[in-house]
């Protein structure tokens, strides 16, 4: 069945059976490999979007749930095409990832933190940070976010 | 199973043996090919590794996979080091599968043109990598390798000899001595004349002149580069998503394949019914495997739908399956394990005389039990693979640990030549062991797959294919006895389960008279890998753990009992009183407050661990701080160095809080995260990496943070409550960490 929504604020069209999770629509329909498959079951984070800015796991979201709606991956979370999110800096600031499978959905996760609590405290950071690392970055990125906080080129993302 | 340790070694052997891929090194030859795979117009070749092009531009090519390590710019400031390449100018690209590129040649070759390799490599330090060096068709990425062999034996060489290559092309050229020039960021300059020269301008020439064997390398001293911490050159697409793993290559009119293999190891496919899976929209083809069902669709989703609707059945081999029947599950398995170490054992270290000495009037003897589950790697990229098979020609590209012999183990799977094999490997999405040929099913799995379809294929595993088919760290027993007297040791008997001849993991880094180690092997039908770090995770843990056991039966501080037991100036002293330095192991905690201390050598490193703990709430641990002290001989990339260190640490913890997979009834209990917790990053405590050095070799360092984090953690809970954990992990004794709401559990005091 067809399929409309927007992704990384272009419309798309797609021919999918509507349980297909948004993930897979994403890497098999649409190419966009940046989000990753890990777990399947919404436990470990890896496939993180946004779905109208907010986080959520799109390896459980059927494709049908997001008619019409707005879907925002890594591929589109820099602002412009030679201009990073301010995140995006502060993670290659702190050197943060390793094998950077996970790198995706921890900073899809972040953004979404950050744009609805500009001054998140660790416990915050805790909560909103449950994706799945095993290289061991967390500190890093722990550090990466702290390092934003009341930042102002906060401010200039996700308008 | 093919799948084990020793069916590994042996396989690769076998291949060799087998005469088809016996490749006779030499040094001119395989360089040439290197170079004639590698450059184009305009560019030269030294020794294959190293390329400068005319317009200055510098590339290296690694033989090693980036799973996160950080090596292929720790790599680059080694070999610029030598070179005095202009940093700016460098890049650094994975180097083809392919014999030219192979470990042990290159290495060996350029050494000295074929003499000797460093006795390290040699050794059984290495688990894998020792048995790697004296093959030709292994391009392996593991046993913490990359920097203290291809770094230190391969790269700074090639540099060194590509500089004074340049050097006397660019004496020639002005036609002054070599000792007038002076050489920095890629120009060399003749000061007195004011000439200078571009390594661009040289490169061409230089490359044509025999590069030395022992070119002069610049000492410890005078490294500018090495030391310092330039960014990665991987970070900036990795933020970006813009890394093409394993899993993501797209190929025009590609399918994707997913899998099903029987969970019973050993089992085999007897009957399915295709047509569910066969019904559903997007599905292609239903494949049966010998002991796996494969459902071929458009895409992983319609692959995955089509599996799930199939009831394939599984069952024991016909005929005289080697099965153990009476080992089918974890605890049969320890059972089993028990007995075995009651029996007769081999002697891995025997000095002094241990029965008498364990036996000595007056002495305190102590007996402990130790057991360690098996692990799963758990990386984050699922296990893939992508393949098309064409009129008798492979392609092959995916995320593995050595490319070049899982190119020879395709050719050989398919039956064909490997000159018509072509292996591209991607970057992996994290491995930690779990992608050596030896223990990726899937190479064989999609060399049936592949040519029984006109299209390219993608094969990827669900993660509850990745946790039911893994190749874990083993599930092994130890049994110590000592015996002190005086504050000090007087004798050490271990006796452990090991599936070969315990390597240097075993080895006891303390001074006593009398020790011995012995082993006995306990065969079963389980797949098992090398993990993170490898032997040293269940050593460090019996050893450092009978330390600290040892420590009480004497009435002596356990740092201060370690320290009575090492010599005076060792490197292992030297890295423990750092330790306890940096942790102000002297000074008095608070009540409700408590540590622990462990050391482990690991991959030519040396690293000790101070854990801080406390009660969190009276129903949960706190992990309060992490001290570490590592002595890896040189720090090529501290900032990198720090993290390879934390990660390690961050692994250990993970594993040994509440990481175990279990077996029942011949399968494996764990299907998903969701059973197989992970440290989250709410649960990461502060952890402080220090280095020291010591004046030792190069030592790996992807690796040896890992194994003293569970000793020292059970050491520091042991301080705390005055409970002894001895097996794995915590969450089996009740013990869980704040924050972690899915384990969490009312932890009673003294539990």
């Amino acid at each position: 069945m067809s399929i409309q929504f927007s992704v990384n604020d272009k419309p798309v069209d797609v021919d999918a059976s509507p349980d297909t999770p948004l993930l897979w629509v994403l890497r098999d329909h649409l190419k966009l490999n940046g989000t990753k498959f890990g777990c399947g079951i919404a436990v470990c984070g890896a496939c993180t979007v946004h779905l109208n800015g907010e986080a959520i796991r799109s390896c459980v979201i059927p494709v049908s749930a997001v008619q019409d709606q707005k879907i925002t991956t890594i591929e589109g979370l820099a602002p412009a095409p030679n201009k990073l999110h301010a995140l995006q800096q502060a993670w290659i600031s702190h050197q943060v990832p390793q094998c950077g499978y996970c790198q995706s959905g921890m900073l899809m996760a972040a953004s979404s933190l950050l744009s609805q609590n500009a001054n998140p405290s660790n416990a915050d950071i805790d909560h909103a940070m449950s994706n799945i690392c095993r290289c061991g970055t967390y500190p890093r990125i722990r550090q990466a976010i702290l390092s934003l906080l009341s930042s102002p080129a906060l401010n200039e993302r996700d308008a | 199973m093919g799948m084990k340790r020793r069916a590994f070694l042996i396989g690769s052997a076998a291949l060799l043996g087998a005469g088809v891929f016996t490749v006779h090194w030499r040094a001119s030859a395989n360089r040439s090919r290197a170079a004639a795979l590698t450059t184009k117009k305009g560019e030269s070749s030294f020794a294959g590794w190293l390329k400068i092009a005319d317009d200055d531009a510098i590339t290296l090519y690694v033989p090693h996979v980036d799973m996160g390590q950080g090596i292929y710019t720790a790599l680059a400031q080694m070999c610029l080091e030598e070179l005095e390449g202009d940093w700016k100018h460098v890049r650094v690209e994975q180097a083809p599968a392919d014999i030219a590129f192979a470990n042990g040649p290159m290495v060996r070759a350029f050494i000295a043109g074929g003499t000797k390799l460093p006795s390290f490599v040699a050794s059984t330090a290495d688990a894998v990598f020792g048995q790697a060096a004296r093959w030709n068709t292994l391009q392996i990425t593991g046993g913490s390798t990359a920097l203290r062999m291809t770094g230190q034996f391969g790269m700074r060489i090639v540099g060194a000899a590509a500089r004074e290559a340049l050097l006397l092309t660019a004496a020639a050229k002005l036609n002054v001595p070599v000792s007038e020039l002076s050489i920095a960021k890629s120009v060399i300059t003749h000061e007195s004349s004011g000439r200078s020269l571009r390594f661009g301008e040289l490169a061409q020439q230089a490359a044509e002149r025999s590069l030395s064997h022992a070119p002069t390398l610049k000492p410890r001293q005078q490294f500018s580069l090495v030391g310092t911490s330039p960014q990665r050159f991987d970070v900036p697409d990795k933020v970006q998503g813009k890394i093409v793993y394993g899993i993501d290559v797209q190929l025009p009119d590609m399918r994707v394949a997913t899998i099903k293999s029987a969970p019973r190891f050993g089992d085999v496919l007897s009957s399915v019914d295709e047509t569910p899976a066969l019904a559903m929209k997007g599905v292609e083809k239903v494949l049966r495997l010998p002991h796996a069902v494969v459902v071929v669709a458009r895409g992983y989703w319609e692959a995955k739908k089509g599996l799930d609707a199939l009831r394939p059945l599984f069952g024991k081999p016909a005929a005289n399956a080697e099965i153990n029947q009476a080992i089918d599950s974890s605890e049969t398995l320890f059972s089993a394990q028990d007995k075995a170490l009651l029996g007769e054992l081999e002697t891995a270290i025997e000095e002094g005389d241990v029965a008498s000495a364990l036996n000595t009037p007056g002495a305190k003897r102590i007996a402990t039990t130790y057991r360690v589950p098996f692990l799963h790697h758990a990386s984050m990229e699922p296990i893939s693979l992508t393949a098309h098979f064409k009129e008798g020609r492979l392609d092959v590209w995916g995320s593995i640990q050595d490319p070049l012999s899982a190119r020879h183990r395709m050719a050989l799977a398919c039956k064909i030549d490997v000159e018509n094999v072509t292996f591209t490997p991607t970057p992996i999405g994290g491995s930690f062991g779990r992608r050596f040929p030896g223990s990726a099913s899937q190479l064989q799995q999609l060399a049936e797959i592949a040519p029984k379809l006109e299209f390219p294929v993608k094969l990827i595993w669900s993660r509850e294919e990745d946790f039911s088919q893994g190749a874990y760290r083993p599930q092994l027993t130890s049994v110590m006895q000592g015996a002190v007297s005086g504050g000090k040791i007087i004798a050490w008997d271990q006796s452990c389960i090991a599936d070969r001849n315990p390597s240097e993991a075993a080895a006891i880094p303390y001074t006593i008279s009398a020790k011995r180690v012995r082993y006995v092997d306990c065969p079963h039908d389980f797949p098992t890998g090398a993990w993170r770090a490898v032997d040293h995770t269940q050593h460090g843990f019996y050893t450092e753990c009978f330390m600290d056991e040892l420590a009480e039966a004497a009435g002596v501080d356990p740092y201060l009992f370690r320290q009575n037991h090492l010599p005076e100036n060792s490197r292992y002293r030297k890295v423990l009183d750092a330790a306890a330095q940096h942790a102000q192991w002297h000074e008095r905690l608070t009540e409700g407050r408590a540590r622990g201390i462990a050391m482990v050598e690991a991959m030519g490193s040396v690293a000790a661990h101070v854990i801080e703990v406390s009660w969190a709430d009276d129903q949960s641990l706190r992990i309060d701080r992490v001290v570490a002290v590592v002595d890896c001989g040189v720090v090529v990339h501290p900032d990198n160095a720090r993290q390879q260190v934390q990660g390690g640490i961050i692994m250990g913890l993970s594993a040994a809080l509440a990481e175990q997979i279990t077996i029942e009834n011949g399968a494996v209990k764990q299907q998903n995260f969701s059973d197989y917790p992970i440290l989250r990053l709410a649960q990461t405590p502060n952890i402080e990496v220090h280095f020291i050095e010591t004046g030792s070799a190069i030592g790996g360092l992807g690796e040896p943070g890992l194994p003293p984090v569970a000793p020292a953690l059970v050491n520091a809970i042991f301080s705390l409550t005055g409970s002894r954990i001895r097996a794995l992990p915590l969450s089996i004794n009740k013990i869980s960490l704040e924050n972690n709401s899915e384990t969490a559990k009312k932890i009673p005091k003294n539990a």
